[in-house]
């Protein structure tokens, strides 16, 4: 891993596991009294968001206060889109104050990468979601919530079937997994209307299906991607009914799953439209502990980025 | 003023000298030794007639932080144009004989090259009421191509009535290919790259389909139709198709859409936004083909200058267009005369003489004869050098070839008979 984290792209296997392997380290002191390191002590670490987005802000400002790093929320309301203050100024303003790292959250893709790139600010820049490209903490944190199901001696994923259903075309959740997942070793299965699904889809490492019920079955894993309300005014499907029916993780389709498969989805859910509320609250969903797994791995990113050498896990030396 | 130009190559390989004498050429001849106030020995650089560029954004009125027609004429100049033609898209729109007339004015003014206005096919560029075509092209200006280009003429009723109406004075509609619903919100190309980076798509399709539409609209009312920047492989097969037909249409290709790809995309740079986007490798090699045989009648830059600060942002905020005029007979010589898909005969068609000819600009494009005016372009054919965006006569700074090495390079210009690119030096005292 370079100084960013802005694509899993940037993630060799060696470096995203490792990353896995730190969180559970961190994971297992954060299990102890002491929940507190005190490794980033005097480093400054922005949640630049642009978006609005509380769950993963508050994600990170845990993951950096666990550090004890100092954490400062900016929260940017205008962006260059709205003609506020540019992209530019906001980051050579974080320049100036002295930041360490910048997480930043954008409705733009790309918005992390011109970050890093643009020579206006020296900070580690780490992507908390860009338009509809990439989330690459959120695929870490998926992730590692397989691997504690599904454990395996090289501490990757290989021979899993793992299903991410919906709204693939706008989700950049699916994108950040696709390419981790598969990187990992897992055989990564898309399942949407067609409409949903990306024009050159046939170029990533993926299989890709319109019949849920027919890939159901045989999954480990199933993701479901949350639908945005507005995608029905664009004609990509007809009604939420409709959408539900085809490909909504239904009581009738929970119960067609394997025994040991789990259930994922990155929130926040819309129960009753791609989740029902059982399969919500099954006892083989993870979705919460997704949400504890984000804050280990936002840790490990902090900690990798800023703080050095690697906890050791096990599985970095297998490389 | 008498010039005489010493071993220059003609196009056809033919080595020459040329003279001459204030607006025209003189003579041509294997070996001229008659005296003149200036010799330049061009050890068998290429003279071509100069070249006309169908599609340049000057940006004045209204945009004058970006580019003037003064600054525009130097970049032009530079990039070896005694020809262009002025978008509408300015601020005023230029759909009124007022301000084609203001264009026109300014380009005499600068001095260095023809700048024709084009005017606006619609009023204000909202496609809805067709524009003073007529005004227009009575004016001062003689505005023969008009374009609401940066916008499609998608009502299928006011293009058909643009083509039809136009006819009575030879004009000829320059349409920017692209259906608005298949394109809102789009980015960059859509496929493969687009799939990987989350930007929204700008499909071929919303080119093709319009190109389709508006060539049955051109056969029906047997009207003049000219296709601007021409991206798509599946565009290149619809002209083919209808100019087997008989239909009357021309197109164009830019110098970014035969060089660059949407893999450029992928640094998320704005510098390589442009519209229509870069598309994939099989399109460029398709546009490369057209216009070695000929579907694609010319090539016309877009040069599109914006300030710093509108590409300086994020990629889906940033201004669509690339500089072009300084570079594009450079990319031509490499992308097309050095690969061996053509002729520098052909070349001087396709960046001289077939652009004056559609436009029908008279006076260039003409044969390198005794009696043509002396517009003339000088090319040193095997001269390499790195693109260094900062050394521009435009205004802006939104090269997409800064650091690319290219091959080919304009050295000298003269625009009727006076020398106003000198060694690669623009000049701008000629007119003194």
């Amino acid at each position: 891993m370079n100084s960013h984290l802005l694509s899993i792209n940037d993630l060799s296997v060696v470096e995203a596991i490792a990353i896995l392997n730190t969180a559970e380290e961190l994971g297992k002191i954060s299990d102890g009294p002491m929940k507190k390191l005190p490794t980033l002590r005097g480093r400054t670490i922005v949640n630049l968001f642009f978006e609005d987005s509380t769950r993963t802000r508050i994600s990170f400002e845990t993951a950096a206060k666990r550090l004890s790093a100092d954490v400062i929320n900016f929260s940017a309301k205008g962006s260059s889109v709205s003609k506020g203050e540019s992209l530019k100024d906001t980051a050579q303003t974080l320049q100036a104050i002295g930041a360490d790292a910048v997480v930043i959250r954008h409705s733009a893709s790309g918005a992390a990468q011109r970050l890093a790139d643009s020579g206006w600010i020296s900070a580690a820049v780490i992507n908390a979601g860009d338009g509809t490209h990439e989330h690459p903490t959120q695929a870490l944190l998926d992730a590692l919530t397989i691997r504690q199901h599904f454990p395996n001696n090289g501490g990757d994923l290989s021979g899993l079937k793992i299903a991410i259903v919906g709204d693939v075309l706008h989700s950049r959740v699916a994108r950040s997994n696709v390419l981790l997942l598969t990187k990992l070793g897992a055989q990564v299965t898309l399942i949407a209307p067609p409409t949903l699904l990306p024009v050159g889809i046939e170029t990533w490492p993926v299989s890709y299906s319109f019949d849920l019920d027919q890939v159901l079955p045989e999954m480990d894993v199933v993701m479901m991607l949350r639908v945005q309300q507005e995608r029905m005014s664009n004609f990509f499907f007809p009604t939420a009914r409709e959408y539900s029916k085809s490909y909504g993780l239904t009581n009738a389709r929970l119960a067609c799953l394997k025994s040991t498969a789990i259930v994922m989805h990155p929130g926040p859910m819309n129960r009753g439209l791609e989740i029902s509320s059982e399969s919500a609250d099954a006892k083989n969903s993870v979705v919460l502990e997704q949400v504890a797994n984000g804050v280990l791995i936002r840790m490990a990113v902090l900690y990798t980025l800023l703080g050095g050498v690697p906890l050791q896990g096990g599985a970095e030396t297998k490389s | 003023m008498r010039t005489l130009l010493k071993n220059a190559k003609l196009p056809n390989g033919e080595l020459v000298d040329i003279l001459i004498a204030d607006r025209l050429i003189a003579q041509v001849a294997p070996s001229i030794s008659e005296t003149a106030d200036r010799i330049i020995e061009l050890n068998a650089a290429y003279v071509l007639p100069g070249l006309v560029d169908l599609h340049t954004h000057l940006r004045e009125p209204g945009r004058e932080d970006a580019e003037t027609v003064a600054t525009g004429s130097r970049s032009a100049v530079k990039g070896g144009y005694t020809a262009v033609s002025a978008m509408a898209n300015t601020h005023p729109v230029a759909d009124t004989a007022g301000v084609v007339e203001q264009v026109f004015r300014l380009g005499q003014e600068a001095g260095l090259c023809d700048v024709f206005p084009i005017g606006a096919v619609t009023e204000g560029l909202n496609g809805e009421k067709l524009a003073e075509l007529g005004a227009m092209a009575e004016s001062v200006a003689r505005v023969r191509i008009f374009s609401d280009d940066g916008k499609c003429v998608h009502d299928p009723l006011v293009m058909r009535r643009a083509l039809e109406y136009v006819k009575s004075f030879n004009g000829i509609i320059a349409q920017h290919a692209q259906e608005p619903r298949l394109t809102e919100g789009a980015q960059m190309n859509e496929g493969s790259v687009s799939s990987v980076l989350g930007l929204t798509g700008w499909p071929a399709i919303a080119e093709e389909a319009i190109i389709a539409r508006d060539l049955l609209l051109a056969e029906h009312v047997q009207s003049r139709l000219h296709i601007c920047h021409l991206t798509t492989a599946g565009g290149v097969e619809l002209v083919r198709w209808a100019k087997s037909r008989g239909v009357q249409v021309t197109a164009e290709v830019t110098p970014h859409h035969l060089l660059l790809t949407d893999e450029s995309v992928r640094s998320y740079d704005p510098v390589f936004k442009v519209n229509p986007p870069l598309r994939s490798e099989r399109d460029v090699l398709a546009l490369r083909a057209g216009l070695a045989d000929g579907t694609i009648d010319v090539v016309a830059t877009d040069h599109a200058p914006h300030p710093t600060e509108d590409k300086e942002c994020e990629w889906q905020s940033a201004a669509f267009g690339m500089l072009g005029l300084e570079t594009a007979l450079s990319v031509v010589v490499t992308t097309m005369v050095k690969t061996g898909l053509m002729t520098w005969s052909q070349l001087a068609d396709r960046m001289s003489i077939s652009p004056a000819r559609i436009a029908g600009y008279n006076e260039h494009g003409q044969e390198i004869a005794e009696g043509s005016i002396a517009n003339l372009t000088v090319v040193d054919p095997d001269a390499t050098y790195r693109v260094d965006r900062s050394t521009s006569e435009s205004k802006s700074r939104n090269n997409p070839f800064h650091g690319l090495e290219l091959q080919g390079m304009v050295t000298h210009v003269l625009f009727a008979g006076k020398l106003v690119l000198d060694n690669g030096v623009v000049n701008a005292r000629v007119n003194d």
